[in-house]
């Protein structure tokens, strides 16, 4: 679309920061508009004379443009469409760029017409609690609470995936300055010069803060002429960076900032390898806080219309964006802001229909301005109440008693569609707090300023309270100077800058005009001073509780413009002074941040580290479907190249794998078992004291299995230990609590026994590790390897061979999780690939198959053997039928603990079997055991279910282990395993834990 | 954010170490009948002092050593490390 000049009806002829050779279109609500490089959404919509731009909260009131930066409660609109559709932004600080797409919110079915406008007629019944009052405890709440929750409302978010990339990185600095303000170019250029490695950020797009929305002269010419050289030469220093569009949102401890860098936020996408947003982690040795002041409003009847806004802001579309923000207007104001304004505004061509100032005395020459320009001043008044209902058309203004308690005599009309309010300036302390500093009350400035500091940061210039150019500029430069001698740099020259300093008149506290009507004190979230009296009448005194029952500050704009109105109002009604009252706690962020930028890179696959074993790639290679095991991947069956992923394919992969392991030959990838080497004199007095069994008498090329328990007397882990050599031990832990148990252990080495003589050190990836089970296991341990002798009389159950396979170096141990004969092969990481398929080769005329976690699972429950579900750190030893591995002739971790009552206590759950009466049912683990499932809770529960094989393909029907009070005892008794939530109820049979050869013979032969 | 001087590794951050456990429980040395009262006191009960507070962290990214770390509970200020049986400095002494 062509730029057409006249469409900016309100843009100044010339003057601003914008481009105007760069016209840039976008859309309002499918409308067509133009504004130039440089602007703001805001500055934008304002220059098209579109000055309704979204409904308010919970009363559906037209609502405007309020401010020209961050605290801007009531301009949200959702920028971008589809994936990149961002709900909530501030119109204020969202940079605009060509084919940009903004929409107003919380409006239907339009924003001319919006239909929950009558909440607005029903607002004197819609007070703080009025909702929960009404409608909860009635019944049906569920179905109030969706209509209402649709009524009060935000922007919606999009439930797409985030197209964009987004990036962490870590800075160091001696002195980080945030805010690129008059202050914070002082104290970043001193330090510079002195050379600290020096940071300076700052939010917007280009550094100057306050000075962008004034006229001010610095060094007898505008000030931004001496921004401009300030920055050139921070820019030309090597220890300094600067950085534009990069809040900082958090001070944590160790001095650490956290800033984004909207890296492509004023764009329509990122360029290519651009992130959207980009993470700084900083941590300086100091830090500079000049993050200047916010201007506050102040509280009259009807002070939300659009056309109302705070005086700064209206300076800041004058003299930056060149925007007139009305035709008409009226200034009000409590401090000298307000003629400062004025005179703005009259520059501009805005015809000014009055000043009113809430002081009665003014010094200085403000008036002899003002009558320059023909503008009236009306002292010790206020304006009492607004009219126009899309937009201001006129204000009413009272002279005010001299407590301001009062509105004295007849009102007189002003016919405006502007009004600049200014109710004084709020310090930004947030960053202060955030560190562990205390903000205190100054009756000075009438606002909180910084008190005690905890950390290494400090505020100087507006954030210190110091308001006038001159101390910010005086203040900065000392800071800096302060700061870098600190730091043991030299001290380096400065010379401040000239500035003409007006005197000024102090502020007069005016929290609220009286009157009766909705005067908002929180915009965004429709909190009103009746509300507040509410609140105290109703005993919710306090700020944190005024904060929850009213709502106050708890938008996203976190109460910027209305915190301290809405405790200062409270302070009234208490009849106590502000300092008294206090002030809620200031938190990260300090503006809302993006999720994705909090996630970075560690989305999708690179949420968390994956581990796969030496085998993988073979797995991968052969059908494998695989199964996540914490970090691990692991195989958890084997489908062949005829069969699709199907569930009944799954079926028939278990069982041929279970069956083969029964019945001939299998091979399963055991590396994910923690390993740990362990070494030293006092190797076997160490295993004595972690496990719970003896290990004094286990000889050289033996195994033994061990459980080992937590302080207080509950099992921890279990796996087997075997001696390798005379102090040289290998420890095998489960897959899950690998890094738990080395940890454990080495606290007891490193704390309590620190005389044993023993080192331990983790072996899980230095080692591939695979199960040869089945029957025919033997023979193919021979064909591999041939130096061993491998016959039941040389080479026992539980015992340990050192030889070579293939020439590698190999450990191989007869256990066995099967059930079956068995051999757990060690080999080096490095050769696991190819031993691996080294064996499924030489067996292949055993018909070896390999199988995975499901048939080894499986076939674990028909042995009864203990596993993670049943480790469940809520478990004895004596409930998972373990009591004979309790040695009584030593001590060990966890002991002291065992004799308690509650774990000697016979009514415990103990380890059992089931298997459903109807031998077809398949049991949820996590079932829960009770006597009869026709009971209405509460049910006393006799135990749970905790393992369960749909299938035994060896017993053919489905089988479990669960716990049950009275254990085996109650064998052969049925209970019933109830799954409320999936409306499961199956009758089970209570039997022995172990399915399957209960002698243990197979494992023998 | 803080970080910990690490007796092997030198200043490290917090995000490298993994949180043990209160560093001024005793572990009762005998296992016998009779001291059950204070293996339940080992065992379970804790302080949650306002203020210089000792604790172990172990250094699981790097050299796994444990770690007594005296840290201000209030300010999160680490007040003074060393090796498990090192007699850590009082608040008020020299800093790291």
């Amino acid at each position: 679309m062509a730029f057409n000049k006249r469409e900016q009806v309100y843009r100044l002829p010339d003057g601003g920061y914008i481009n105007r050779l760069a016209p840039l279109s976008f859309k309002f609500d499918g409308q067509q508009l133009t504004g130039f490089e440089g602007d703001t959404v805001a500055s934008a919509l304002l220059a098209n004379g579109v000055r309704l731009v979204g409904r308010s909260f919970k009363y559906h009131r037209p609502r405007g443009i309020y401010s020209a930066g961050i605290e801007e409660p009531n301009a949200l609109v959702a920028l971008r469409s589809g994936a990149r559709h961002e709900p909530n932004t501030r119109a204020t600080t969202a940079e605009l760029f060509a084919g940009l797409e903004a929409t107003s919110q919380n409006r239907w079915p339009n924003l001319l017409l919006d239909i929950l406008q009558i909440n607005n007629l029903a607002s004197p019944i819609l007070s703080a609690g009025f909702y929960y009052k009404t409608f909860m405890g009635l019944p049906g709440w569920k179905f109030y609470e969706y209509f209402i929750r649709k009524a009060a409302g935000m922007g919606h978010g999009t439930t797409d995936n985030d197209p964009d990339k987004y990036e962490k990185k870590h800075l160091h600095c001696d002195i980080l300055v945030v805010g690129g303000g008059p202050t914070g170019i002082s104290a970043a250029l001193t330090a510079g010069r002195s050379g600290a490695r020096v940071i300076l950020i700052d939010s917007s797009n280009t550094f100057g803060g306050q000075l962008n929305s004034e006229a001010e002269i610095i060094n007898n010419q505008p000030a931004q002429n001496w921004i401009r050289q300030c920055v050139a030469e921070l820019e030309s220093i090597p220890n300094v960076r600067v950085s534009t569009r990069t809040m900082a949102f958090g001070y944590y401890d160790s001095n650490v900032v956290n800033a984004i860098e909207s890296v492509a936020d004023h764009v329509l996408t990122p360029p290519p390898f651009h992130p959207r947003q980009r993470l700084w982690q900083i941590r300086a040795k100091r830090v500079v806080l000049a993050t200047g002041a916010t201007e506050r409003p102040i509280v009259f009847q009807n002070n939300d219309r659009p056309g109302i806004m705070l005086a700064s802001a209206a300076r800041k579309y004058i003299n930056h964006f060149a925007v007139k923000p009305g035709n008409r207007a009226v200034v009000f104001a409590n401090n000298d802001d307000g003629y400062k304004t004025a005179l703005d505004l009259s520059r501009a061509g805005v015809q000014l229909q009055a000043v009113i100032d809430s002081r009665n005395k003014v010094i200085g020459d403000w008036k002899e301005k003002l009558k320059a320009k023909d503008i009236e001043l009306i002292t010790g008044s206020a304006v009492i109440n607004t009219h126009g209902y899309l937009g201001l058309t006129g204000v009413d203004v009272a002279a005010l008693s001299g407590d301001s308690k009062k509105i004295l005599g007849p009102s007189r009309f002003f016919s405006v569609d502007l009004l600049a309010i200014s109710g004084g300036w709020n310090p930004n302390i947030h960053l202060h707090c955030h560190a562990g500093g205390r903000p205190k009350y100054n009756g000075a400035i009438e606002a909180f300023v910084p008190g005690d500091r905890s950390q290494e940061g400090y505020c100087v210039g507006a954030s210190n309270g110091s308001f006038a150019l001159v101390d910010c500029l005086k203040e900065g430069s000392e800071i800096g100077a302060t700061l870098s001698s600190e730091l043991s740099f030299d001290k380096p020259p400065f010379a401040l800058p000239t500035v003409i300093q007006q005197p000024i008149n102090p502020v007069k506290a005016l929290w609220r005009v009286p009157g009766k009507g909705m005067k908002f004190v929180d915009l965004q979230d429709d909190v009103t001073e009746a509300d507040i009296i509410l609140a105290h009448r109703e005993g919710y005194t306090s700020v944190e509780h005024l904060k929850r029952y009213t709502t106050l500050g708890m938008g996203t704009d976190q109460g910027k413009t209305s915190n301290l109105n809405g405790h200062a109002i409270m302070a009234e009604e208490r009849a106590e002074t502000i300092e008294d009252v206090g002030t809620t706690m200031f938190r990260p962020p300090f503006a809302p941040i993006s999720m994705g930028v909090l996630a970075g890179r560690d989305v999708g696959l690179s949420y968390s580290a994956r581990r796969r074993t030496a085998i993988h790639d073979w797995h991968e290679e052969n059908g494998a479907v695989f199964v996540e095991a914490g970090q691990w991947l692991r195989a958890q069956y084997y489908l062949r190249k005829n069969e699709p992923n199907l569930k009944k394919n799954m079926d028939v992969a278990i069982a041929r794998e279970v069956k083969a392991v029964r019945q001939g030959v299998g091979l399963v990838d055991v590396s994910t078992l923690g390993k740990i080497d362990i070494q030293g004199e006092d190797a076997a007095e160490f295993l004595n004291r972690i496990y719970t069994n003896g290990w004094k008498q286990l000889p050289v090329g033996r195994a033994r299995y061990g459980i080992m328990l937590r302080e207080d007397g509950l099992v921890f882990d279990d796996g087997t230990t075997s001696r390798l050599s005379e102090n040289h031990y290998f420890m095998t832990t489960t897959t899950t609590n690998a890094a738990a148990v080395l940890s454990h252990m080495e606290y007891y080495l490193q704390v309590h026994w620190n005389d044993l003589d023993v080192k331990i050190t983790s072996v899980t990836e230095q080692w591939a590790a695979m199960a040869l089970s089945g029957p025919k296991s033997r023979q193919i341990l021979s064909t591999i390897a041939p130096n061993l002798d491998v016959s039941n009389e040389d080479f026992p159950f539980m015992g340990v061979r050192q030889t070579q396979i293939f020439q590698i170096p190999s450990r191989v141990f007869r256990i066995s999780f099967s059930g079956e004969l068995a051999y757990e092969i060690n080999v080096p990481a490095d050769y696991g690939y190819d031993i691996w398929n080294y064996i499924i080769n030489t067996g292949s005329q055993y018909g070896i198959i390999p199988y995975g976690t499901e048939a080894m699972g499986i076939m674990r429950i028909e042995k009864g053997h203990v596993a993670g579900a049943e480790l469940d750190g809520r478990t004895t030893a004596k409930d998972l039928g373990l009591q004979k591995l309790l040695s009584s002739k030593k001590s060990f971790v966890g002991l002291p603990m065992l004799g308690r009552e509650g774990l000697q206590d016979t009514q415990r759950p103990t380890l059992v079997g089931l298997v459903p009466v109807d031998k077809r049912s398949r049991i949820k683990s996590g079932a829960i055991l009770v006597q009869d499932p026709t009971v209405a809770p509460p049910v006393s529960k006799l135990g749970h279910v905790s393992s369960s094989a749909y299938l035994s393909p060896t017993l053919g029907h489905p089988i479990s282990l669960g716990f049950v009070i009275g254990g085996l005892n109650r064998a052969n008794n049925t209970v019933w395993a109830m799954s409320p939530l999936h409306g499961e109820y199956h009758e089970v049979e209570i039997v022995d834990p172990v399915f399957y050869d209960k002698a243990s013979e197979r494992l023998h032969g | 954010m803080i970080r910990i001087q690490c007796p092997f590794c030198g200043l490290r951050d917090h995000a490298e170490f993994q949180y043990i456990g209160d560093a001024t429980k005793v572990r009762p040395e005998t296992a016998a009948r009779g001291h059950e009262e204070k293996w339940f006191d080992y065992v379970y009960i804790r302080d949650n002092p306002k203020g210089p507070h000792e604790e172990y962290w172990q250094h699981i990214f790097g050299c796994r050593s444990l770690v007594k770390v005296k840290r201000d509970t209030v300010t999160h200020e680490i007040i003074d490390t060393g090796l498990p049986h090192k007699i850590l400095a009082p608040v008020d002494g020299t800093k790291n």
